[in-house]
């Protein structure tokens, strides 16, 4: 303990001493100051007027932002790559156990540079974009995509759209209880996407369609307009989540080939389809040795994302951690914010799948 | 529980080992027998790799000419690439012993950010290079543009600067190093690529075409560049900025690699004899011998020779002397008096 103490204290010690022997000072002012750079990718407003906190906010909030697009696609796509890995499609099998040996033995900084080279040497430029369907622009600068302009009359829409979700629930509740009661089964998901997609449609289209798209447009330099995705986004996103999805891969097949055969044979001898069985007795069960596993990888691919750096996505290393480390010069303070920064992020993503553990865990009698 | 004696004996011992870690700059470099200095990563002209793998460029030569005076060899210097982001760092972790790198001299950088600067060895601004096919001919005619950009340096607020005070826009790329840079802008990621003048000349000079590139009129900042040490180490200090003063004093005065030997026996006036170490003893006060400078001079020339073989119009880089001559001859190069 003592020796603990000491270590502490020497390196707290010998920290302040060499700020003194620079003739620095330990201060957290610079976060009022105005950063005085900008940043091509902000979900806030920002200028290059704003302050060094505001950018620390922009670079959380992208490195938020990849991190929960990356755990989404890399938990859907790592859950299908599983399940087709144990499927006895002897070729699906294969060529999904080729895809997740390929990606999870290459480092996922080559994923990154690999995808980021490809979409700024082969995609076209912004003049001869490839356009998917006259919506979507493919070019070298980023996605392009229309933007939504609401009009007057989009609430109700957005009211239409909640009292489906509402709708969904309840009897999806109710389908639950006749299903445990009667053993009738109704469509549950059909029946639920039907009333959330159709309920707000038709009242969109009662109120007069008040929505109109604003298309990207060329201007001099670059497309114009639209909502835009670059190239250090996309790339990012999707080398973390591939990367991630292959390790979630395992983690799914080792979960299902976790649950006894007896399972699916005491399952199929009742007369349920191979696929409810799946659905409704193994993932279930899966899940318990599923969720820890997957809440590491979710840690993973959240601290993964400070690899960043490398193709220049302005995440939270290089906003706080880099342009303002760079013009104050307060190398110390900077560094702290990021490592405080990540550990929040990776003690909310922790308590959160501890919570969900707890709440599949299996109930004891 | 610990005891309380153990700690106050712990801090104690801390406290001695961090004061007895305190040693002049001096001493380390000879102790040592190697320079330590912080270069740029790769940029042609002032600071990159040759093709046969040795440290070259004004800014390399620069560092040899003070390792010749400090140690007496021109060769005893190991070169630490840094990014802008790292050099500071790098500086002030005792990693190097001094910057050459290509490093814009400002107010926050010297007075908060505590680094000591010596001399502007070149006096740069800001420029851009774009694509001739882009009929681009201002750099106010950039709105909507996308621009590479180093990141982590002066370049970048500058830039934030320039586009705030025209009112138009753009979207800036920011990558960490400037070969990096110089992929992004030949895969044409960016419409345009922005640093200081002297680094657009130099990057155009490795294109395959550079007659398809332009740099635009507009110089949009100062960038006074030139070598930085620590904060508080005035000898250290001294030796280096006299060091590159001995260098623009011996242009000033005729004095070059090939005829310095002969000028130090035979000066030709009583400043050249002082330089040179016939006369008085400049040296001593410095801590160093009396042929520092003669030495420093010998390693690759005086400041002009080392301008004209790294970057002059013979080069590929093919820059002008511009504000970077001697105050003789029009420019900003001006030695104080060795005396």
């Amino acid at each position: 303990m003592a020796l603990l103490f000491a270590f502490f204290a020497y390196i707290i010690n010998n920290a302040v001493l060499n700020l003194q022997a620079l003739g620095k000072t330990f201060s957290f002012d610079f976060l009022q100051e105005p950063a005085s750079y900008d940043i091509n990718q902000t979900l806030i407003e920002y200028t290059s007027r704003s302050s060094h906190a505001r950018a620390m906010l922009v670079g959380i909030l992208n490195t938020a932002l990849v991190a929960f697009c990356g755990v989404i696609l890399a938990t859907v796509l790592g859950f299908i790559l599983g399940v087709i890995r144990l499927s006895n499609n002897w070729l699906a099998s294969r060529i999904v156990y080729v895809f997740i040996e390929f990606t999870r033995n290459v480092p996922v900084l080559l994923h990154i540079l690999l995808i980021h080279g490809i979409m700024v040497h082969f995609l076209p430029l912004p003049k001869q974009a490839i356009s998917v369907g006259d919506a979507l622009f493919l070019s070298n600068r980023g996605v392009y995509a229309p933007r939504p302009e609401f009009l007057d009359g989009f609430g109700f829409t957005v009211a239409a759209f909640g009292i489906a979700v509402i709708a969904a629930l309840v009897f999806r509740r109710w389908a639950k209880k006749v299903q445990e009661d009667t053993g009738k089964i109704y469509p549950v998901f059909l029946i639920c996407t039907g009333v959330i997609i159709g309920l707000p449609l038709i009242v969109f289209l009662i109120s007069g369609s008040p929505l109109v798209w604003e298309m990207p447009k060329m201007g001099r330099f670059n497309l114009q307009g639209g909502v835009m995705m670059l190239p250090e986004f996309l790339a990012l996103w999707l080398a973390l989540s591939f990367y991630t999805s292959a390790f979630i891969a395992e983690i799914v097949r080792s979960g299902i080939m976790a649950i006894n055969k007896g399972q699916w044979e005491a399952a199929g001898a009742l007369g349920i389809r191979r696929n409810r069985v799946l659905q409704l007795v193994i993932i279930p069960q899966a899940l318990r040795v599923i969720i820890p596993p997957l809440a590491s990888q979710y840690l993973n691919l959240t601290k993964n994302s400070s690899l960043a750096i490398a193709i220049g996505y302005m995440d939270i290393v290089a906003t706080i951690g880099g342009i303002t480390l760079m013009q104050t010069g307060k190398e110390m303070e900077t560094m702290i914010i990021v490592l405080l920064i990540y550990l929040s992020f990776s003690l909310v993503i922790s308590a959160f799948m501890n919570w969900y553990n707890k709440r599949i865990a299996l109930v004891e009698r | 529980m610990f005891k309380r004696a153990s700690i106050v004996a712990a801090a104690a011992a801390v406290v001695g080992i961090a004061t007895g870690a305190q040693a002049a700059t001096l001493d380390d470099v000879k102790a040592r027998g190697v320079l330590h200095c912080i270069v740029n990563t790769g940029l042609p002209g002032f600071s990159f790799t040759d093709a046969n793998g040795n440290w070259a460029g004004f800014d390399a030569d620069m560092c040899r000419s003070v390792a010749a005076a400090v140690l007496g060899d021109g060769d005893k210097v190991k070169f630490i690439p840094a990014t802008g982001k790292t050099r500071f760092t790098l500086l002030n972790s005792k990693e190097g012993d001094v910057i050459f790198r290509n490093t814009t001299w400002t107010f926050v950088r010297d007075v908060d950010v505590k680094l000591t600067f010596i001399h502007p060895t070149y006096y740069d601004g800001q420029g851009f290079i774009i694509r001739k096919s882009k009929g681009v001919k201002s750099a106010k005619e950039l709105d909507g543009a996308t621009v590479c950009i180093q990141t982590g340096t002066t370049t970048e607020l500058n830039l934030a600067d320039f586009f705030r005070a025209n009112n138009i826009k753009y979207t800036p790329v920011p990558i960490e190093d400037s070969s990096e840079a110089r992929k992004n802008y030949l895969a044409d990621r960016c419409d345009a690529y922005t640093t200081d003048a002297s680094g657009l000349a130099a990057t155009r000079a490795t294109f395959e075409k550079p007659s398809d590139h332009v740099i635009l009129p507009e110089i949009i900042s100062k960038e006074p560049l030139g070598p930085v040490v620590r904060h508080g180490d005035n000898q250290w200090e001294d030796i280096v900025r006299w060091a590159v003063f001995a260098l623009i004093q011996a242009e000033e005065s005729g004095v070059t690699a090939a005829n310095a030997d002969e000028m130090a026996k035979n000066p030709p006036n009583p400043d050249v004899a002082r330089l040179l170490g016939a006369e008085g003893d400049l040296g001593a006060m410095l801590g160093l011998d009396k042929a520092w400078a003669l030495r420093a001079i010998k390693a690759r020339g005086n400041f002009g020779e080392i301008f004209e073989s790294n970057l002059g119009t013979k080069t590929p880089i093919g820059l002008e002397r511009g504000l970077n001559a001697l105050y003789t001859a029009g420019g900003l190069q001006y030695a104080p008096p060795f005396r």
